[in-house]
């Protein structure tokens, strides 16, 4: 069987001919849906005349918060974030009505013409100012192993500093939309640009006050999600069925770039303290860190990411004494929300960030520190789960061994002491990332599978696809399970009507979850076929039966009969041909009063060794190559996994250098499209990216031993910001360690010439 | 009415000649292959080809299709994704694509597939591979794949042109495209009745960025007119109507500005820069105009023409005369910008810093030329974008700097002078400090790309 396999999907995508939901074939009546929002961010309401706006040509309806026949509610976690806003205006770009026409022009004109009225009320958007007000989305949490205040006083070095991380905009390539459609008896289809359609179900049934089997969501794909579809993409669904619920038609909501931008939550920006202390043997002997998050206006899921902050607050080392806390601070910034990595990103920079800290002051590389505490079998995270099947340092050994990177290291001072005005630096970024919701509950998932009298097969699962190869997967699993061909094998779109109660795509665990469930339903099919098989041989033991390559075998020797034979003759003796099976991860628990558990199924390992250029004319930069050994168990489609790697490492380096968020002191967002905000072009990326897989033997909680690979990678690009800093300190031995990403060409043009010894 | 052939069919539509392309395409011809990312050219995923008929052949350019008008393609093939597919698998793009697992959420393939297909319309003595994706965004794969997708590309054409029975007959495009030149020599290239009102768009690269609402329910003068470079023996003439790709691919303009295709591979990208005008660029007259600070260095000199046929001649320099605001009336039209044809011992060099280093508006821009004699500078004309109301002319440093011994002492005195004629503010592409500091750091590259071009 083929393991190494393409995306199911790419011969759709190259072609054109994939649906994406703005590309769904309108029913006649469809009306076009615009959103009026806020021009500022915080606000009471004095007056909202739509009357003009409602006389406009072609316009049938504006909904505001008047027209919502159950809960004006979408919060996810914590009800607190209307779907329109009513009396007060907590961020600019908040909802406040949607505007029905037949035409998108005609709704554009109309939205000219809708008259606001508000009083101006104090905009914060510091997360210091916020935690000093005493606002928060959701309570502070502490995560604590044994003392660490105590120890610090018994260790030789101690460090402090603070650390600052920008948030950063999704940029899925596909902005968020919904298409509306109605059913019979007040029922209404959904299709959603969603990654999570049980979240938008959810929501939605409580918005319009009806319960949620009269909701059908769909998802057919998404152009990309990273998180910022999670549950944002729940408010243009549930207006649009709004729509729908009050005239009778079809409503169709897909924002523009713009507006997307401007509406939407992104990965938080976090302000952090750190306190690091070391024994003489540069032990970390203690840690501590206060997070404060920018929550934005709303929860969202700012607890949950607050949360994973926690969790990888240590990164990949053993620390006997740490005491880490998150504010979840709440600002007039639109909510911010889920974003490749969840947290993660932001705790693990403040570790690096902290130990970068000490090894500068100590004279030493941070590699030495960074290789001196990586954890192993048997430690204890602070979070209370011991450390098992650890292979973080078997990671960071390979990538020394076989990228040779004492010489790389030595390669890079050569070069610095005979370069003027062209440096380079180096970094080393090992990761350690743990797989499953920390959020216990919702680590499940189901599978349909039904087998067609033909031998055709369908899977419908609870995972969407948007672009991970998640279908893939699934259609692999199906593959190696019941022994045919992928041409065999549908995966049917993402559809609550089918596989109900799912939990979102996301925390890189949906082909593990799904994939455990597709395994299992295929399983019991397989059974049931082979023991039709074994009536029709005449044999008793099922255990000598096997299918493989669409045909039956018994004791690995072909019979006569096919796949095709033995599913018509199944479905004639009236056996079943469907299986829904449910999967929850075992073992995981969690105690959140004690705040200790064990919270992931398994940990993703690896280690990246970047190394950049700076041009210190220009203060402009190049990634000369990031090296990485990555743990991906024994990976089921190394084609894909390896694009997962690159992709997400991309886009944290993107977060680490130029993709700069800007909001002014009103909460108006300055970086407000594509040309104010960047991402990196293919000229941007480094110029080598060498991945190595790890060889192991995977994970028994991975789906058939093949790791969750969607978010881990992206904390490699992390190394790229402290290569740069290393890279300046090579220009202006003056420089200190700032800790402020990303590291713009602006900042460091700064950081090349402040306080530099010599005059330029 | 419009004429124009979309992929194999014939349009004929009576929509508003501002209409943008890409709605067209869309929501009137349902053909969703072509997506909708930014609406500003920033992403790539709406990018068509389009085919101008020129002495019998049709020579096809990538434009992003949010930014070009119904009245751009009138006369012309436009080709989606849907236009590029075979009938049997796939074009030698999409395989290429399928190959390196290039495609993770596929919106925006089909804009790569079209741009990478037009890797064939390029001569490969211009192009590298990866200009034709220069402004293609993927948030997903991270390029690799891409990159080795294009290379895939590179060694099938083994940089040679080769013919369009040759690309057809090795799947790069599809077998129609044979039947194309003597269709559009069929089609209407005029648009009637003839308009004399509505608003006069060339590339329209940044009118329908801000714009592309209202001009859709409008009929607009699409000006298509005075796209020649003519080269003197005194001067180099370069019409309004001419587009950067137009200077990329003169030969003669790169043999007296050898690094310019170096410095236009800084402006935008391959997409916009087969639609965006040279006269585009400065009636804009964005302070940070990457060709109007370009060409400001080259002392050029613009020609305009009113209505009634007089024309009158301008220094660049003095067209710009405060934030937006131009010397020029509404009844005139920049018709040429020329500038002498530098001796021999001419330098020139253009730099631009930005947040990413391509498709990316500057934080500061700057360009120089010179002439020199044994070591002395002479006629110094440096100009600089982003600090400034306006695309700067920097006059006194320009002075100061003439006549003088070059050695770097004279480029960091010439900084203080530098900085007494630019007054930047704080916005979005900078502080104001940073980009005083930038100012100071582009003079002194100049000097430092002068030095190792002399030392070459």
């Amino acid at each position: 069987m083929e393991h190494t396999t393409k995306n199911k999907d790419s011969i759709s995508h190259v072609r054109g001919t994939s649906i994406f939901v703005d590309d769904i074939s309108e029913i006649r009546g469809t009306l076009q849906g615009l959103v009026f929002d806020s021009p500022v961010a915080h606000a009471h309401i004095t007056s909202l005349d739509i009357s003009d706006a409602e006389r406009c040509t072609g316009v049938v309806k504006i909904l505001t918060y008047n027209d919502i026949r159950g809960e004006n509610q979408i919060g996810g976690i914590i009800q607190d974030e209307p779907l329109f806003a009513e009396k007060e205006i907590h961020f600019q770009g908040q909802a406040i009505a949607l505007i029905l026409a037949e035409t998108l022009a005609e709704a554009k004109k109309a939205q000219k013409l809708i008259q606001l009225t508000y009083t101006e009320l104090p905009v914060v958007t510091s997360v210091r100012q916020a935690h000093k007000n005493g606002r928060f989305t959701n309570a502070s949490r502490t995560f604590r192993k044994n003392d660490a205040e105590k120890i610090f006083a018994k260790c030789d070095y101690v460090f402090e500093g603070q650390v600052f991380t920008n948030g950063q905009e999704h940029l899925y390539l596909e902005t968020q939309g919904a298409y509306s459609v109605p059913l019979e008896n007040g029922n209404i289809k959904i299709y959603s640009s969603t990654q999570g359609p049980t979240s938008v179900q959810k929501a939605t049934a409580k918005v319009l006050g009806v319960p949620m089997h009269r909701l059908e969501v769909e998802v057919n794909r998404l152009g990309g999600g990273f998180g910022g579809k999670e549950d944002q993409a729940t408010a243009w669904a549930a207006m649009a069925a709004v729509g729908t619920q009050i005239t009778g038609r079809p409503v169709k909501l897909i924002l523009d770039r713009h507006s997307d931008m401007r509406m939407t939550g992104k990965r938080h920006p976090y302000e952090s303290d750190f306190k690091i202390g070391l024994d003489k043997n540069l032990k970390i002997k203690a840690y501590t860190a206060t997070f404060y998050q920018n929550a934005g206006a709303a929860a969202d899921l700012s607890p949950a990411v607050a949360e994973r902050t926690l969790f990888h607050a240590t990164n990949s080392y053993n620390i006997e004494n740490v005491e880490v806390t998150v504010h979840s601070c709440k600002t007039n910034l639109p909510p911010n929300t889920a974003f490749r990595g969840f947290g993660g990103p932001q705790g693990m920079f403040v570790i690096e960030a902290a130990i970068s800290k000490a090894a500068e002051a100590l004279g030493v590389s941070a590699h030495k520190i960074q290789e001196l505490n990586l954890l192993k079998d048997g430690d204890e995270f602070p979070y209370g789960q011991i450390a098992s099947e650890t292979l973080i340092q078997d990671t960071w050994n390979k990538a020394f061994t076989t990228f040779d990177i004492e010489k790389n290291i030595q390669q890079v001072a050569d070069f610095n002491s005979k370069s003027k005005y062209f440096k380079k630096g180096y970094a080393l970024m090992p990761i350690t990332f743990g797989i499953s919701f920390t959020n216990t509950p919702m680590n499940h998932a189901r599978a349909l599978v039904h087998i067609y009298q033909d031998g055709s097969v369908g899977i419908s699962t609870g995972a969407v696809e948007m672009g991970q190869s998640v279908n893939t997967k699934m259609v692999l699993v199906a593959t190696l399970t019941l022994g045919i061909s992928p041409e065999k094998i549908k995966i049917e779109t993402t559809n609550t009507t089918r596989v109900a109660n799912t939990s979102p795509t996301a925390a890189s665990a949906t082909a593990d979850l799904n994939g455990k469930a597709v395994e299992m339903a295929c399983k019991i099919l397989s059974n049931r076929l082979k023991t039709e098989s074994a009536r029709l041989l005449h044999l008793t033991d099922i255990k000598q039966i096997s299918i493989k390559d669409n045909q039956v075998f018994v004791s690995e020797k072909l019979v006569e009969i096919s796949w095709e034979e033995l599913v018509l003759s199944a479905h004639l003796q009236r056996l079943s041909l469907t299986e829904n099976a449910h999967y929850s991860t075992p073992e995981i628990h969690f105690d959140k009063s004690k705040e200790k558990g064990h919270p992931f199924a398994y940990h993703v390992y690896g280690t990246a060794f970047t190394v950049v250029s700076i041009d210190c004319i220009k203060g402009i930069y190049e990634i000369d190559s990031v090296k990485i050994v990555h743990d991906f168990g024994k990976s089921l489609s190394p084609a894909l996994d390896f694009g997962q790697v690159e992709g997400a490492l991309v886009q944290g380096i993107g977060w680490m250098t130029m993709e700069e968020l800007l909001y002014n002191e009103k909460g108006r967002l300055l970086s407000n499209s594509l040309s104010g905000y960047k991402v990196p072009d293919i000229f941007s990326v480094p110029k080598i990216i060498e991945i190595l897989p790890l060889e192991t033997v995977g994970h028994k909680h991975a789906i058939l031993k093949s790791k969750a690979v969607g978010e881990p990678p992206l904390m490699y690009g992390i190394g790229t910001y402290f290569a740069l800093e290393n890279a300046i300190k090579q220009f202006n031995p003056n420089y200190k360690h700032k800790f402020n990403s990303p590291l713009t060409p602006e900042k460091l043009l700064n950081a090349l010439y402040d306080n530099h010894p010599n005059e330029f | 009415m419009i004429q124009f052939i979309l992929n194999q069919k014939l349009i004929s539509t009576e929509t508003p000649s501002g209409e943008n392309l890409l709605q067209f395409i869309r929501e009137h011809q349902h053909l969703k292959g072509t997506k909708v990312g930014c609406r500003e050219g920033d992403c790539g995923a709406c990018t068509v080809l389009v085919g101008t008929l020129v002495n019998n052949a049709v020579e096809y350019r990538t434009v992003t299709s949010c930014l070009a008008s119904l009245a751009s393609v009138a006369g012309k093939h436009v080709v989606t994704v849907e236009g590029l597919n075979l009938s049997d698998g796939l074009n030698q793009a999409q395989q290429a694509i399928h190959d390196h697992s290039a495609t993770q959420c596929g919106f925006c393939t089909p804009g790569f597939v079209v741009s990478m297909t037009s890797i064939i319309f390029d001569n490969p003595k211009q192009y590298q591979p990866d200009d034709a994706i220069s402004g293609n965004i993927c948030r997903c794969t991270g390029y690799k794949s891409i990159e080795k997708s294009v290379n895939q590309l590179d060694r099938i054409l083994n940089k040679t042109e080769h013919s369009l029975s040759w690309y057809i007959q090795n799947r790069f495009i599809p077998e129609y495209f044979k039947e194309i030149p003597e269709r559009l020599m069929l089609t209407r290239s005029d648009i009637t009745p003839l308009k004399s009102d509505g608003m006069r768009s060339a590339g329209g690269t940044d009118v329908y960025v801000r714009s592309s609402d209202d001009l859709a329910e409008q009929n607009i003068q699409y000006l298509h007119e005075h796209n020649k470079i003519i080269l003197t023996s005194e001067k180099v003439i370069i019409g309004a109507g001419v587009t950067v790709s137009q200077l990329w691919e003169s030969d003669e303009l790169i043999e007296i500005l050898p690094l310019l295709r170096t410095h236009l591979r800084l402006i935008s990208s391959k997409q916009i820069r087969n639609m965006a005008t040279v006269a585009g660029n400065f009636v804009n007259a964005s302070p940070i105009g990457d060709l109007s600070v370009l060409f400001l260095a080259l002392n050029s000199e613009l020609t305009i023409r009113n209505n009634s046929g007089s024309t009158r001649k301008l220094p660049l320099k003095s067209f710009f005369l405060d934030y937006k605001t131009i010397d020029l009336h509404p009844d005139e039209l920049i018709e040429t910008i020329e500038f002498e044809k530098p001796k021999s011992n001419f330098f020139y060099n253009f730099e631009k810093v930005s947040k990413r280093q391509y498709l990316d508006i500057a934080s500061v821009n700057s360009a120089i030329s010179f002439s020199f004699d044994k070591q002395i500078l002479k006629n110094v004309n440096i100009a600089i974008g982003g600090v400034s109301a306006v695309p700067k002319y920097l006059t006194k440093t320009s002075e100061f700097l003439s006549d003088k011994k070059i050695d770097e002492n004279l480029f960091r005195e010439a900084n203080d002078i530098l900085q007494s004629e630019i007054s930047p503010i704080s916005d979005i592409r900078g502080t104001e400090s940073y980009k005083r500091l930038l100012a100071k750091q582009l003079l002194f590259q100049h000097f430092l790309v002068f030095t190792q071009n002399m030392s070459a």
